[in-house]
Order: C-alpha cells, then structure tokens, then sequence
C-alpha cells in the first residue's frame, strides 16, 4: 500500500471516528436538553398563590401571616368576579325558562373552568379530592386555564377529506347582552391579581409525599423506593458477584462444567428485563414466597439476579488484569491462596470491581421491567425501612410511564413527570460518576 | 567444607572431583563456614509441561550456603528447574513431574508436603521487579503478618533487618509509608529481595533478578548477591554469563532440558567438560 493510501485510510477514520461522536453527543443533547429543561420547570417554576395555599394546609410550610394578607388581597379581586356570576345567575331566574336553560348549559364549561383556575366558587360544595379544593398552582397552567375560560374550542369538519380542525370561539360572545359579559374581560385582566405568581423554587418536589396522585406535591415515595430497590439489589448481587468471579478466574478448573457455567452467565447478562420480570414473580413470589405479594425484597432479589452477570463479570475482567507477578511474589512468600486472593488479588482489582458494581446499581436503579411484577406501586407514600420485607414502593422508572401514559391527568402533570425522568438521570449521573472518582482515587492510592 | 565436598564425590560428578583445586576457590571466594551440604537434591528429576519434557532426568545436589548460577539459551528449562525447587510450577495446570526432588530430606512433590510450609523456607525472587501496590513497610511486613506476627515493633525490626541485609535501608528509611511502585527498578528489585528475606528463608532463588536492570543497578544486586552468601543457599538463573562467572560458586548449564554440565565455576568457565558447554560459554551459539 502506497503512503498516499495509508493517509487517506488514516485520515478517513479519524475524521469517521470524531464524526460519530459528534453525532452521538448531539443525539444526547437533543434529548437531554427538554428533561433539563423541563425537568428543572418542576422545582422552579412562577408558582400562584394557590401553590402556597397548598404548601400551607398539606405540609406547613410558608409564611402563613403573609400567605393571610395574600389572601385578603387577592380575595378582593376575586369576590368581584364571583359577584358577577352571582348576579348573572340571578338574572337568569328571571329569564324565559328556555334561554335560560340555554345559558345555564353553556355557563357549565364557564364555572368549571373558573373553578379551574381559583379553586372552588364560594358557597359551591367542592369535589373531596384534593384537585378540586385548588386552583392552578402553576402561573403558566393558570393561563391555560384562563385561555379555556375565555375561549371555547370547536372542530371544523368542514371539509370532509381532511381532519377536522379546531378553532376557538370567545364565550364572550354567547352572553352578549348579560351581566355576565364583563366578567371575561375583567378575568383577562384581573387573573395576575387574583392568583399572584411569584417566582418559586419548590426544593419540595424532591422532599415531599406525593398529594392526590402526583398532582401536587413532590415524587421523595419514588426517589426512596428506587434507592431501596437499587441499593436492595447490590446487597444481594455484590458479594454473590464478587465471590462467583473469584471462583471462575481462581478456582475453576478449565472443564465443560466450567464452560457450561461461563456461557450461561453470558446468556443471562443477555435476556430481556421483562423476562427477570417474570422469573421474579415466578420464582421470589409465587414459589419462594418471599413476600405476600409485591414488595421490595421481591423486586430488590429480581434486579440482583438482572444485574449479577454484569457484576460477574466486570469483577472477573477486573481480577483477571491483576498482574500475575503480584500473585507470583505473595505465594512465594508462602502465602495460601485465599490469602493471597483476600490480602493481593482483591485489593488490586477493586477500581475494576466497584466500577462494574456501581454501574450496575445505576441500571438496576433504571430498570422498569423487573419491577413491573415484584415490587412497584404507582401511587403509595413512602415506606420505612421495616416495611421493604413486605411493601410494595413506588419507584422513579415505573412512575415515569406511570404518569406519561396511564394517569388520568397525565396532560396536566407533565412538569412532574420531567421532574421524575430528570431526577432518575440526575441519580444514575451521580451513581456513574462516583464511580469515576472511587476509581481514581483507589488507583491513585495504589500507584502511590 | 572441603571434606563435606569430598563426601558427596559419588552422588554429584564434577562439583566434588574438582573441589581442592586451586581454581574453584579463588582468594576472594572464601568458603564457608557450616555450607555445603547437599540442601536440594534432584534425583533423575523431570518436568513435563502437558507431554512436553521441558527438564530431563536432572541429577544435582545444591550446595548450602553457596551461590550455584544456572545458565543456558532461552527455552532450555532452566527457569522451568528453579522454579520448581518452590513448587510455582503448580499454577500451570498442566505441568507435574516425575523422579525425587529433596530439599533437606523431604520430597517436595511429595503428596504430604505443604507447598506453603515449603515456599516459607524457599524464596523467590522474580524476573521483574513485582512490589506489591502498598507502603515499603506493608511489602515487607507482608510475610511476617502472614505467618501469624502482628506487634508492631516486632515488625518494625524485620522491616528494618530486612532492609539493611538487602542494602536498602539508607535509601528508604525515611519513607517507608510510601508506596513501593515509586521506588526505581533497581531498588524495586532490591526490595523483593528484602521482601523474601523478612520471612527468613533457608534458599534464595533468583529468576534473572538483573534482566530489567540497568548496569548500575545490576551492579549493586551482584554487590548484594555477595553479601547474602554464606548466609542462605542461593540459586540464581541468568542470561548473563559474567554475571553468572562473577556472583556463583557453582554453574550448571542446561540445554534443550538436560543438565549438561554442574561443576564449579572457574573450572566450568575455563575448562568444561563438555563441548556442547564450550560451544555456549565462547558464545558460538546462544
């Protein structure tokens, strides 16, 4: 090969090389900048006074004398606007019995979604969840609201070979000539008065229980019940790990038993996590009963038995680069081989363990299948530590596809469903990361 | 110890025969005293590595207290030999042996020897410098707390009788708390040696300690090798035949696995017996 070729070659696969990791971290970017972005929407956020209300009755926190002349104050503007309806709703008695039946129909759409906006209209008996005793807590859902108090949304079907369309009609105009026509526009420009958003930083989103499903409240159930899972499965996994791979690279003979065992634990590491799902509610729950039904031993022994081929065989690459000098000079000082293991081998090999250990508590803390059948809830408070023998927990993946694709609100709480996808990355970064500096840090301690 | 040469006439070919003559005892090697006796003995002793002969029906006594150099091209067994006079030939699986090898008496292949007992008394030290990843103190201090000794001051003498023996001592004493892999080759090695020494072996085997040295270092290991003579029996496989001239009161030259030749150095160096030794020590092939 010519040296012009070989430059070519060389260059094309520099250039093939960084051009891949270009793509790739642009890949990352686009789809880590909305979970950042969003995700931080639900800590920090133009939160109302409804928000503060909410803090107030359900955790105790806040200034609650403030929070009083807050009330007061933005209680002004609202009474005039519940003035209105009353009035109207007075007129209406007076009114022909079928116009009023006709107003009457379309003022439903009007109240709920007053009540939407600032929580329940006085003297109205408001629903028991908790969703119906507020107003928006979130200045830009307030507008949403307010945006489908003053308009009402219709489809075009028009045309038929297209899909219908839809377009937003005032309501103002189908009360023209009420006493309620004012009340849009004094709405419209009264809502900041009456709700007050005020720039927020909710720490609480990480702290707090959950209130009425997510809708409010913080996701700490989830972020606990995915530390329990995770740190559950290490227990289990680790040392079962640790200790399988100093039998494979120290122990086993080289026969068809020990290949038998080494293809297997490769054939695991490859079997889909709805399967470990499966085999745990089969095996931990319905055979061993481990448990009465979900909980988080069950869940926590399922991802141990996900992850034990990973740990197995991170710990055995790890011990397998020990420098074979190193076990030559220990049994040459007449050393046994555990000794040498324990007090040698281990020692030298542990940057590479506890890389692989921690990885591997990152993707047990990220995996949603295991779980599905032995341990996660979708709703529930967070458990104590004596209760995970028998508990079931909520946990960050499952809540995730939870809230996105079966809660009955899940339109209304995207922010926290961001918050939950950005807390889960934030932990398994975090969990990556330590591991980086461990490994440093041991390695430098062994390089002196 | 001539007369103890003397007696082992029968059992070992050259070394014996040539043991009153001027040339094996030159004035700077004195001999010594209380050595001399047969402490390995190998007895049509042969190593196979799965069907493969590396070692051939080795007859030998190893001479205590003495400096015994082995040397031969690369690939005729003579690593394979040193090594399995402390029983490292067993992390090969496929390796065993047939014939005696004895070390004071006692059959070292033997089924009820302890081969960790035994590598207590037989030390190695190996072609590269292998400090473990620790402190100077805990390299060491690695042996003695293996068999059982955990007061610190105790350990603290080893540590420096050790050190001193293996002429390390100046050098290190003021930063025994530091890791040993910042140590240079050459005073790495020296350390092995220490190492080996703090667990108060009977035999010294080295595996071409200089091979990763540079001259000056070597030097020094050759120094040291002097040093240690007289006090342990030492066997030392080398590449090098000055080195080998230089440190060893007996050479053996082995060759496709056979032990062609153990007699005393000078006379080996100056008047083989063999041609096939001749051949080598004039570097007509290597």
């Amino acid at each position: 090969m010519n040296l012009g070729t070989r430059k070519v070659l060389d260059r094309s696969f520099t250039s093939l090389g960084i051009g891949s990791i270009v793509v790739m971290a642009l890949a990352l970017l686009v789809v880590i900048t909305p979970i950042v972005y969003n995700g931080l929407g639900a800590v920090f956020f133009q939160g109302t006074i409804e928000h503060r209300k909410l803090l107030q009755d359900e955790f105790h926190r806040g200034d609650k004398a403030q929070l009083e002349r807050e009330i007061e104050e933005s209680g002004r503007y609202r009474m005039e606007a519940y003035r209105m309806l009353g009035e109207f709703e007075a007129e209406l008695e007076g009114m022909d019995p079928v116009k009023a039946r006709q107003y009457r129909m379309q003022l439903g759409p009007v109240k709920t979604a007053l009540q939407g906006l600032l929580g329940p209209i006085p003297g109205e008996e408001p629903g028991i969840l908790t969703r119906f005793r507020y107003g928006q807590t979130r200045w830009e859902k307030a507008e949403e609201k307010l945006h489908e108090l003053l308009y009402e949304s219709k489809w075009d079907y028009s045309d038929p070979n297209v899909m219908a369309k839809e377009y937003f009609v005032r309501r103002a105009e189908s009360f023209e000539g009420t006493s309620l026509l004012p009340l849009f526009s004094y709405v419209e420009q009264n809502a900041e008065k009456m709700l007050l958003p005020r720039f927020t930083a909710y720490w609480g989103f990480l702290f707090d229980k959950s209130v009425d499903a997510h809708i409010f409240g913080g996701i700490w159930p989830e972020i606990q019940g995915t530390f329990f899972l995770a740190i559950g499965a290490m227990l289990f996994a680790f040392p079962l790990g640790v200790v399988a791979a100093i039998y494979f690279t120290e122990y086993a003979k080289d026969n068809l038993f020990t290949s038998m065992l080494r293809s297997a634990n490769s054939t695991l590491a490859g079997v889909p996590s709805i399967v470990f799902g499966l085999f745990g509610l089969a095996f931990f729950i319905n055979t061993l009963k481990v448990s009465e039904s979900k909980s988080v031993l069950a869940g926590a022994l399922t991802l141990a038995i996900m992850i034990l081929p990973t740990i197995i065989r991170a710990a055995e690459e790890a011990i397998l680069s020990v420098p074979k000098t190193y076990k030559e000079a220990s049994l040459g000082l007449g050393s046994t081989k555990w000794n040498t293991i324990v007090t040698v081998i281990l020692p030298a090999a542990l940057p590479g363990i506890i890389t692989g250990g921690v990885i591997s508590l990152g993707r047990a803390a990220g995996e949603t299948a295991p779980i599905i059948f032995t341990a996660a809830v979708s709703v529930g408070s967070a458990i104590g530590l004596a209760d995970v023998l028998s508990s079931p927990t909520p946990a960050l993946s499952w809540n995730i596809y939870n809230l996105a694709s079966e809660h009955e609100m899940a339109s209304e709480i995207r922010h926290v469903q961001y918050g939950m996808v950005l807390a889960l990355v934030s932990i398994v970064l975090l969990l990556n990361l330590s591991a980086v500096l461990l490994r440093a840090r041991i390695t430098k301690k062994l390089k002196g | 110890m001539q007369t103890t040469v003397e007696e082992k006439e029968t059992s070992m070919q050259t070394p014996a025969k040539t043991a009153t003559r001027d040339i094996y005892l030159p004035s700077e090697r004195k001999s010594v005293a209380g050595g001399g006796t047969p402490h390995v003995v190998a007895k049509d002793f042969s190593i196979f590595y799965g069907d493969f002969e590396a070692v051939k029906k080795v007859n030998a006594d190893i001479l205590s207290k003495y400096v015994t150099a082995i040397i031969g091209p690369s690939g005729c067994g003579k690593s394979t030999f040193l090594r399995a006079i402390n029983r490292m030939n067993d992390l090969i699986p496929s390796c065993h042996t047939t014939g005696t090898l004895r070390f004071d008496g006692e059959d070292i292949y033997g089924k009820l020897t302890d081969e960790v007992l035994l590598r207590k008394k037989i030390g190695m030290v190996f072609q590269k410098p292998n400090p473990f990843p620790k402190s100077i103190f805990d390299n060491i201090a690695y042996g003695p707390r293996l068999h059982g000794m955990t007061d610190k001051k105790h350990l603290m003498e080893i540590v420096e009788k050790s050190l001193r023996k293996a002429a390390l001592w100046d050098e290190v004493s003021d930063r025994l708390d530091k890791n040993a892999l910042g140590l240079s080759g050459g005073q790495q090695q020296r350390l092995c040696v220490a190492r080996t020494l703090a667990v108060e072996p009977e035999i010294l085997l080295l595996d071409e300690p200089t091979s990763a040295l540079d001259p000056k270092a070597t030097a020094k290991i050759e120094d040291l090798i002097q040093e240690l003579r007289g006090s342990y029996t030492i066997m030392i496989v080398t590449h090098n035949m000055q080195q080998a001239s230089r440190v060893s009161d007996y050479t053996m030259f082995f060759y496709e696995g056979t032990l062609v030749e153990h007699a005393t150095t000078p006379q080996l160096f100056t008047n083989p017996k063999d041609r096939m030794t001749e051949d080598y020590i004039t570097g007509r092939f290597s």
